[in-house]
């Protein structure tokens, strides 16, 4: 009843059809032509064609064009800057500029100046597309000057690579300078034999096997498994087999140790966030349960610098780190001085206080900011991975962010350890009495390093805002994983805070594929409290007259 | 002090005098609920579908109200806390004495208010896609069943894209844990087997996705064509596209698509690492009908602001909002039993250039729609259903409720009706 009368589908069909058949063919009649101008002539027009069917044939034919303009116009179309002027169908390669859109010619590359979005329809594209785009670029790029290309081309191929493009590959292997593109290039053939069927001879398939025994490209290791399921001949079969198990020896090497660069990732995330709690909740005693909230003034600072700095968005998120520490530090201070030191000694009322002003907070940014989540741009520099190889390769944000925990627990080690006041912190946290006894003032000693504790979250708070949303919920995200490592670590003890956070961080990673991820972490928060029934203190109890 | 307190007492006696004067003058109005959190967790999305509300409120009197009489709207909030949303329901249509409600987002909310609907019979319009699995009387679902997003998206996967292994990737609770039931279960009806099906639940919030996007790639580099099917809850979209972005994980290698990411969600987040994924719904800003067209015009307007997007759950409010409309213009009356009759089988346009029909079991006929997310936080359709699509309450694939039927028009008037055993159970 809902579902429209077949008559009707059959019309739609048919107008389908014949759109197909006559869609590029109305607007370039020449289409019978087989010359290479002709092809990409005929491509250009189909590109207009509102059928993703003809676009698809569009960038076959400009591919095949063998035209020098082709690899651009497909890469304007890949990263969708390819519009047409609604008016001429003239078809332009855009950016946009100020309020408007500078064109290009896709064609001559001449300048058109600037129109308005509205006088432009963009050429859209949809993930066939966009895969057929990929490996017609890669096709083109074969002979790229550079050899990162050339080798991200080749290894883009790897997997649809049919023997129609040997005499290509072997060609291209004689006469390639860089030794690493050569042994693509030869896996690639490697591979081509394997494919080849039954007629190909058994040594040059041994001798195929050889050159890919190691190897981790997914590819290789999809073509080893079939062969070895299905081929006929026995000897080839186990060759394959035993390739195959040598690769996947290196393979569970390689997981090995993604699982614990995640797990350290994620524990330097924990460390980062527990270190200020660990100063405030370790040193002074304070459940500070709006430590969450100073996370995220943190990470709201570092947007508010980027809107500031749009130009700038790598040098707005360093300055941020100042920034934040200030930001965060000063309303710690401003907590310490105006709530909290009229509750030392009283834990409960403390919680409850902090608390609440955890919830203030959170909603005077949902007032200032909005309730809405606010983005933080990664500068270029921060995204993508490093390749170690085809198995394993490390997120650079990831990376950026395990040395810059590294930094800040060095800096706030070497504070406690060598400066005046890090001295005066240790002796109150140590012995209270005592150390006013000395001449230190503790209640300053306390307001600061609570400011300090709380710049520090500020700090935590810049380096989240590259990895998750900056909402007004981010602190409580992070709140419960803080108290949890400080608590694990040992109170009051910062090399506690960073093997707790580290090592919680590990276990968590190699648990989660084993039990999922919301089993895993209930298993850690399991076992914490066996840990704590059996170490109150954590794992570095702290010394001292006081802890006694 | 007693005499400071007597006289406080009756200051506000005088002013709640004069209040309820005042109201009593004014000239009679119809009261509308609006049930949305505005602070608390949920205050993200909930706050764009109040102000919907209030523009539809607010262009519905300037056409000249209702029945004679112009709309009032009621705005409480409660604030993403569960057990208040009952509290202020009840407070809504005991004490405001409301017509009906638009309001609740998440399951959870909707659960929580639908024993206090039922209680005093009201109605209720809820306008977010949802696990289905429910038909109450006094409820009207204008967001999607499963099968008017879920069920047509992996069609589509299967059909037009050859996807053969799955990872259906979801936030720990009740809609991605029933949706993916009824997923497992269409798959499996259709010859995929379970080796080649990954589930995955994380939890709320959730943003360190290391392990489980390199699981998928490992998952998906198999030879075969592997998508995802996400029912990951708002907040931990953004990190995990950002964790494909960053692994090289790309939508033509493998595509996923999403039944909780619309235009909200992606406004003001670089969109670029995730253009070509996917995400069904029955409605997008995109959509090019001329009511639509003036459906954002009037947007804008109401909130002053260019960039605001429009969702899927907004159209499903304006739909929603213009049934009651014509069902109490129909009835003559704002008495929820006669609107509950009258509702039935009133049919509005919606705004992708359509009908939507109130069926008999509370839930309405849509469009299913597949878009690529585009650079600029839009979506670009790239696949729709030849017709229309009618909601069904209770799925076909799951072993407890594929017998259930529900149809709240007399002499049945039951919200799960066995056709196997001939009996109501219950929910009448």
């Amino acid at each position: 009843m809902f579902k429209r009368p077949a008559a009707l589908k059959n019309w739609f069909f048919y107008i389908f059809v014949v759109t197909i058949v006559w869609g590029c063919g109305y607007l370039h009649p020449g289409f019978a032509a087989t010359s290479g101008s002709n092809v990409f002539d005929d491509g250009i027009a189909c590109l207009l064609d509102d059928s993703f069917a003809q676009k698809a044939a569009a960038v076959e034919k400009l591919a095949d064009s063998g035209d020098e303009r082709a690899e651009e116009i497909l890469q304007a179309l890949l990263a969708g800057d390819l519009f047409y002027i609604k008016a001429t169908q003239q078809l332009v390669v855009s950016r946009a500029e100020g309020n408007g859109y500078a064109l290009r010619s896709a064609l001559t590359g001449d300048a058109l100046g600037v129109q308005k979005k509205r006088a432009l329809k963009k050429v859209g594209i949809n993930n066939t597309i966009r895969g057929q785009l990929e490996s017609a670029l890669a096709r083109l790029r074969l002979s790229h000057p550079n050899p990162d290309i050339r080798l991200a081309a080749i290894n883009q191929m790897l997997g649809t690579i049919t023997p129609n493009s040997a005499a290509l590959l072997r060609g291209l292997r004689d006469s390639e300078p860089d030794r690493d593109v050569r042994v693509a290039l030869q896996t690639a053939l490697s591979l081509i034999v394997l494919r080849s069927g039954p007629t190909t001879d058994k040594a040059q398939k041994q001798a195929a096997l050889e050159h890919l025994a190691g190897n981790l490209n997914p590819a290789v290791r999809n073509e080893l498994t079939l062969l070895a399921g299905n081929e006929a001949d026995t000897q080839i079969r186990l060759a394959a087999k035993a390739i195959l198990d040598g690769i996947d020896a290196r393979l569970a090497f390689f997981n090995f140790l993604e699982t614990l660069f995640f797990g350290l990732s994620l524990g330097s995330v924990l460390v980062l966030a527990a270190i200020g709690l660990a100063i405030t909740f370790g040193v002074i005693g304070v459940i500070n349960m709006a430590h969450g909230e100073l996370i995220m003034l943190g990470a709201y600072t570092a947007y508010v610098l980027q809107q500031l700095l749009p130009d700038a968005i790598g040098a707005a998120l360093m300055l941020s780190i100042p920034a934040a520490f200030l930001v965060s530090g000063l309303t710690g201070l401003v907590i310490e001085r105006t709530i909290i030191r009229f509750l030392y000694g009283r834990p409960l009322e403390t919680l409850l206080a902090t608390f609440g002003l955890s919830l203030i907070l959170q909603q005077a940014v949902r007032s200032i900011f909005s309730p809405l989540n606010r983005s933080v741009a990664t500068p270029a520099w921060m995204s993508g991975a490093i390749p170690i190889n085809a198995a394993l390769s490390l997120t650079t944000n990831r990376v950026v962010i395990l040395f810059f925990t590294l930094l800040v627990f060095a800096g706030l080690c070497l504070l406690l350890k060598k400066s005046a006041l890090g001295l005066q912190v240790r002796a109150v946290s140590q012995n209270r009495a005592m150390a006013r006894a000395m001449g230190v003032r503790a209640a300053r000693v306390d307001a600061l390093t609570f400011g300090l504790g709380s710049g520090i979250a500020g700090i935590a708070g810049v380096a989240l805002s590259q990895l998750t949303n900056v909402g007004p919920n981010l602190g409580q995200a992070y709140i419960v994983d803080s108290f949890m490592v400080v608590v694990f670590g040992g109170v009051g003890n910062l090399w506690g805070t960073l093997l707790g956070g580290l090592s919680l961080g590990v276990i968590n990673k190699f648990l989660e594929p084993w039990a999922g991820a919301v089993l895993a972490k209930i298993l850690i928060l399991v076992v914490i409290i066996l840990f704590i029934q059996k170490r109150p203190q954590g794992l570095f109890p702290q010394k001292g007259r006081a802890t006694g | 002090m007693k005499l400071r307190q007597s006289a406080l007492r009756g200051l506000f006696i005088l002013l709640a005098g004069c209040l309820l004067q005042g109201n009593a003058m004014a000239k009679e109005t119809i009261k509308v609920g609006v049930l949305h959190s505005l602070s608390g967790t949920m205050a993200i999305s909930e706050t764009t579908l109040k102000d919907t509300m209030l523009m539809l409120i607010d262009e519905q009197n300037k056409k000249g109200g209702l029945l004679g009489k112009m709309l009032e709207p009621v705005v409480v909030d409660p604030a993403s806390n569960w057990p208040l949303f009952a509290e202020k329901a009840r407070e809504l249509i005991e004490k405001q004495k409301v017509a009906a409600v638009f309001g609740c987002w998440t399951s959870v909310s909707r659960k929580s208010v639908l024993p206090v609907f039922e209680e005093l019979n009201s109605l209720l319009f809820y306008p977010v896609q949802y696990e289905g699995e429910e038909s109450s009387k006094n409820v009207f679902y204008t967001g999607a069943a499963p099968n008017q997003q879920a069920i047509p998206a992996v069609d589509y996967l299967m059909k037009s894209l050859g996807v053969k292994k799955w990872v259906l990737a979801g936030t720990d609770y009740v809609y991605p844990r029933t949706t993916n039931k009824i997923l497992e279960a269409y798959l499996k009806a259709n010859g995929v087997s379970a080796k080649d099906i990954m589930i995955s639940y994380t939890p709320f919030g959730h943003s360190d996705w290391q392990s489980i996007v390199s699981d998928i790639k490992k998952f998906g580099s198999a030879g075969q064509k592997t998508a995802v099917v996400s029912t990951i809850n708002g907040d931990a979209n953004i990190p995990f596209y950002k964790e494909l972005g960053n692994q090289g994980v790309t939508a033509d290698a493998i595509p996923v698509v999403a039944f909780s990411v619309g235009e909200e969600e992606l406004s003001g987040i670089d969109t670029q690492p995730l253009v070509g994924h996917l995400a069904a719904w029955n409605y997008f800003m995109s959509v090019d009908t001329e009511i639509n067209d003036t459906f954002i015009e009037s947007w804008h307007k109401f909130i002053k602001n260019q960039k605001r997007v429009t969702n899927d759950p907004m159209e499903a409010h304006f739909i929603g909002f213009n049934m009651w409309v014509k069902a109490v213009e129909k009835a003559g009356t704002t008495n929820a039993a006669d609107v509950q009759d009258a509702i039935i089988g009133i049919a509005v346009p919606n705004l992708s250039g359509g009908y939507a029909t109130m069926m008999p079991n509370h839930h309405i006929t849509k469009p299913v729609l597949i878009g690529e997310i585009q650079d600029d936080g839009q979506f670009e359709v790239v696949w729709r259903t030849q017709g229309l699509v009618l909601g069904d309450e209770w799925s076909d694939f799951l072993p407890g409720s594929k017998d259930l039927i529900s149809d709240w028009r007399g002499p049945m008037a039951c919200g799960n009706y066995n056709t196997k055993t001939g009996k109501c159970s219950g929910q009448k």
